[in-house]
């Protein structure tokens, strides 16, 4: 059973580093959203061999979803369509190549030259229930701040996407609608009223 | 399966996507290397867990906060694409050598 443990992981880990760096050496930039994917799936496999089930199973489900959002947006900022041209869009490489093998090989270096405390999971644990009572018990403030960190992400994607930016016409969700289809703003002097209806035609947000 | 083998391929992990990070143009591409790095930190720590906590449920919930960590990096970062892009119509890094507008 070890042994088999051993070759899947063997097999999962080498899968997982070979399509992660098959995600920089591919020319169609959607390709590199499912070889990232597959990356994270292996990734996730994993997690499952070490127990975690929860997390792993949670990986695998959103790393399928985010790898699709990303690959929507792969298509929508793609400079080489459907990876007909070779694609090599690559700046400081040596340096990068240096930086990550510097960073493989000292993160390594650490692992092995540190005494790591040895504490198996034992068997039999309930995983998923300590899970859901660590994350609704003791650390339920903790998973609080991630959800209305998600709250803020999303307003904070809003802003920054929509065309008109932050800035917006102060005037614009104040004014009444005229009487008649397309007429002047009702209840106002024609002096105050003046600015509300032109600056829809101006560009906003050109201090974003 | 021993936790020096699970780092070490979470290293080789992190270390593609610093590669990855620092040598592609574009920006979609960037956020890959981004994302490969979290990739390995998360494997990190759910071998961490697995193998030298004892199962202490504190180590998954580390695990659920990088996962988050890895969508409000996706969303800010395609948000600031879209919005780079609808500005100064560039997708590469090359694009951005002022902060200014």
């Amino acid at each position: 059973m070890t042994i088999l443990t051993d070759i899947v992981f063997v097999l999962l880990s080498g899968f997982a580093l070979w399509t992660g760096w098959r995600v920089f050496r591919t020319d169609s930039m959607v390709r590199c959203a499912f070889l990232l994917m597959l990356s994270f799936i292996a990734v996730g496999l994993m997690m499952l061999l070490m127990a975690a089930v929860y997390i792993g199973v949670a990986t695998v489900f959103m790393m399928a979803v985010e790898m699709m959002v990303m690959a929507l947006f792969m298509v929508m900022f793609m400079m080489n369509p459907a990876g007909l041209n070779p694609m090599w869009m690559v700046h400081q490489h040596r340096l990068s190549v240096a930086a990550g093998v510097v960073a493989f090989a000292g993160l390594t270096a650490a692992v092995l030259a540190s005494t790591l405390p040895a504490e198996p999971l034992p068997p039999g644990r309930p995983v998923v229930r300590d899970l859901g009572t660590e994350l609704l018990g003791p650390s339920m403030l903790i998973f609080e701040t991630a959800g209305v960190t998600l709250l803020a992400t999303m307003v904070a994607t809003v802003i920054l996407s929509s065309r008109r930016g932050r800035f917006g016409d102060a005037m614009e969700g104040a004014c009444p609608p005229g009487l008649e289809p397309g007429g002047a703003p009702a209840g106002r002097a024609e002096s105050e009223s003046g600015g509300g209806h032109h600056h829809h035609h101006h560009h906003h947000g050109d201090h974003g | 399966m021993t936790l020096v083998s699970v780092l070490v391929v979470a290293s080789g992990l992190i270390g593609i996507g610093l590669y990855g990070a620092l040598s592609q143009q574009s920006f979609v591409m960037l956020m890959m290397g981004l994302e490969l790095m979290l990739n390995g930190v998360l494997l990190a720590v759910i071998g961490f867990w697995a193998f030298s906590l004892g199962g202490m449920p504190e180590g998954q919930l580390l695990a659920i906060l990088v996962m988050a960590v890895m969508a409000v990096e996706m969303a800010v970062g395609f948000a600031l694409v879209v919005a780079v892009y609808r500005k100064r119509q560039a997708d590469m890094t090359e694009g951005l050598d002022l902060l200014k507008n």
